[in-house]
């Protein structure tokens, strides 16, 4: 039924990437997204490539985990390709037939804007695979703190985005348990059409909504009686600290994106 | 309807790193009329086992086979097997959704497809049997509820579908005295006076001490021992080995016995003890007397 579902992507392994400071590598993945839309030439993009194989060599994630990111994504990637590969236009032809012509610009033209797409998923998917949705959470909070200012709830959202994902699964477990338990009591999940199947769940969904409400006040209560009075002046059992391998990364990061930009100059 | 398990074995999360084996080659048979007591720690598969029964979960490996047939069979219709053999699950006041308690009970019934007369009918049976009135209770919401009335508005809404097998996954935890020996002498009522096969997960041996006509040991997914409670009670160190306790009573005439009382070793009901007692002390006046 419900069960096997994780969630996110976050492969719980120790390396040198995992123990990056999460605001590190969430500013790095943004500069790496910028630097992808910087790279003009093939040498670009051969040191974009080699930059995230050293990436992910460090990461001791499988390549499988880190190619799965691609997956939902196959219909575009194979569009993006095809429409390139058909309507750039071109000298070199290779192959023209009946209303197709495809030449050599336009092959590599199209390799190039699919070959991005892959740059810019395999990028973030190393971000996802290696921080935990909460260590993101509190980078996100801590980056966006500044905006306080202008009165931005950084640490609220930030709160809602932890508690929420720390509930997911717990949620689907209770679903699961319920979803059995009105079986038993001769629920019907499965058979009848559309309307029938949507009458179905209401047996599901009472109790579940009914048990989010239980725990969301239990959990209020619980947090107000642990003194939680929003972020104001709150400290951090888990001080996030930028050692001397966050510093190493920003450089070869900014190694990168200054190569990048010459390439840009001088290619 | 004699229910066989055979070499049942169950794995939660196959084909990952979190694979648990919860039930490891579990046989036993459950015959007509029995109370069948499951005792076991925390984790030792009790609730996997039970869902089996009814085929909500389904063996990695083995058989059920219910009056000869098997259970997770193509064929098998398993909607109607559930309303032959009824579950209550642990907690199972939060599988409540409808408007009035009425409707929550009928629920079971209406998706059984019976007629309009014979719900109702059942409905007044059931909530008898819980020994809640229908005229105070049966409009409420079962929200306004207290716990151990939903727990009982529960159990009334799968009693309603009058299964022959009855499975109880915890009915007493988390219910004061008063309520647990309410929801106790309900299935000791409907054992002995409707006849309903019994099985019952607990993890109070007075309980089970009280009700059980045979007792099942579970422990890290395997069964430990099966036998009647004498048999299973007079093995404390089998019982102690694996988490468990003995009834009170036991563990009373036990202690009884290291200090010299002439006990017999395997009494587990309070009430045997307090005959025993009296005669033993009773005889003791006598001879003081003398
Ligand atoms: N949905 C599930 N997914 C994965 N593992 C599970 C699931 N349900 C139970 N388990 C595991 O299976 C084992 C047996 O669990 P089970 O719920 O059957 O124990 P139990 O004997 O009913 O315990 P308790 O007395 O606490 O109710 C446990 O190790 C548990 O962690
Ligand atoms: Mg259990």
């Amino acid at each position: 039924m419900l069960s096997n579902i994780t969630l996110g992507q976050y492969y719980p392994v120790d390396s040198r990437v995992h123990r990056l400071d999460p605001r590190t590598k969430l500013i790095l993945s943004i500069v790496f997204i910028v630097a992808v839309f910087l790279a003009k030439t093939w040498v670009g993009y051969g040191l974009l490539f080699a930059f995230i194989v050293l990436a992910a060599r460090l990461s001791n994630v499988p390549l499988k985990m880190l190619f799965r990111g691609l997956k939902p994504l196959k219909w575009i990637l194979i569009i993006t390709f095809l429409l390139n590969l058909f309507f750039t236009p071109g000298d070199t032809v290779w192959v023209s037939f009946w209303v197709i012509r495809i030449t050599k610009e336009a092959f590599f033209q199209a390799l190039f804007y699919s070959l991005r797409l892959v740059f810019l998923v395999i990028g973030t998917s190393l971000l996802t695979l290696t921080t935990s949705p909460v260590a993101l959470a509190d980078a996100m909070e801590i980056l966006l703190s500044p905006l306080k200012v202008i009165h931005f709830p950084a640490h609220e959202l930030a709160m809602m985005m932890t508690i929420a994902l720390r509930f997911v699964p717990t949620l689907l477990e209770e679903a699961d348990k319920i979803m059995k338990a009105q079986m038993a009591r001769g629920a019907d999940f499965e058979s009848g059409n559309l309307i029938t199947r949507a009458k179905a769940m209401v047996p599901l969904l009472v109790p579940l909504f009914v048990s989010a409400f239980r725990r969301a006040s239990d959990l209020a209560m619980a947090m107000e009686s642990r003194c939680y009075h929003g972020g104001e002046g709150r400290t951090r059992l888990r001080v996030l600290k930028f050692t001397r391998n966050d510093g190493i990364a920003c450089l070869v990061v900014a190694a990168l994106v200054a190569l990048l930009i010459l390439e840009g100059i001088l290619l | 309807m004699p229910i066989e398990v055979k070499n049942l074995t169950h794995c939660y999360s196959e084909g990952n790193a979190l694979k648990t084996v919860a039930l490891n080659d579990v046989s036993f048979t459950v015959e007509d009329g029995e109370f069948l007591g499951i005792i076991g720690h925390t984790g030792s598969g009790k609730s996997t086992l039970v869902q089996h029964l009814n085929g909500l979960l389904k063996p990695s490996s083995g058989q059920i086979l219910i009056d000869g047939e098997d259970l997770n069979a193509e064929k098998t219709d398993r909607r109607a097997l559930r309303q032959r053999i009824g579950l209550v699950f642990q907690y199972p006041e939060y599988q409540l959704f409808e408007e009035t308690v009425e409707k929550d009970i009928a629920f079971g019934p209406k998706s059984m497809k019976l007629p309009e007369a014979e719900i109702e009918e059942r409905v007044s049976w059931a909530l008898e049997c819980v020994h809640l009135d229908r005229e105070t209770v049966g409009k409420k919401s079962p929200f306004e509820l207290s716990g151990g009335q939903m727990r009982r508005v529960a159990i009334a809404g799968v009693l309603a579908m009058k299964p022959s097998v009855l499975i109880l996954d915890e009915p007493s935890a988390g219910l004061d005295p008063m309520g647990r020996d309410a929801i106790l002498t309900m299935v000791e009522e409907l054992h002995a006076r409707d006849h309903i096969t019994i099985l019952m997960v607990s993890h109070s041996m007075d309980d089970m001490a009280r009700l059980a006509t045979r007792l099942l040991v579970m422990s890290e997914g395997k069964i430990a021992a099966v036998g009647t409670p004498r048999e299973i009670f007079s093995q404390p160190e089998l019982l102690s080995s694996i988490g468990l306790d003995v009834p009170e009573a036991a563990r009373l005439c036990a202690r009884l016995r290291q200090e010299g009382y002439d006990l017999p070793a395997d009494l587990y009901r309070p009430e045997e003890l307090k005959e025993h007692l009296l005669r033993l002390f009773g005889e003791r006046k006598e001879g003081a007397g003398c």
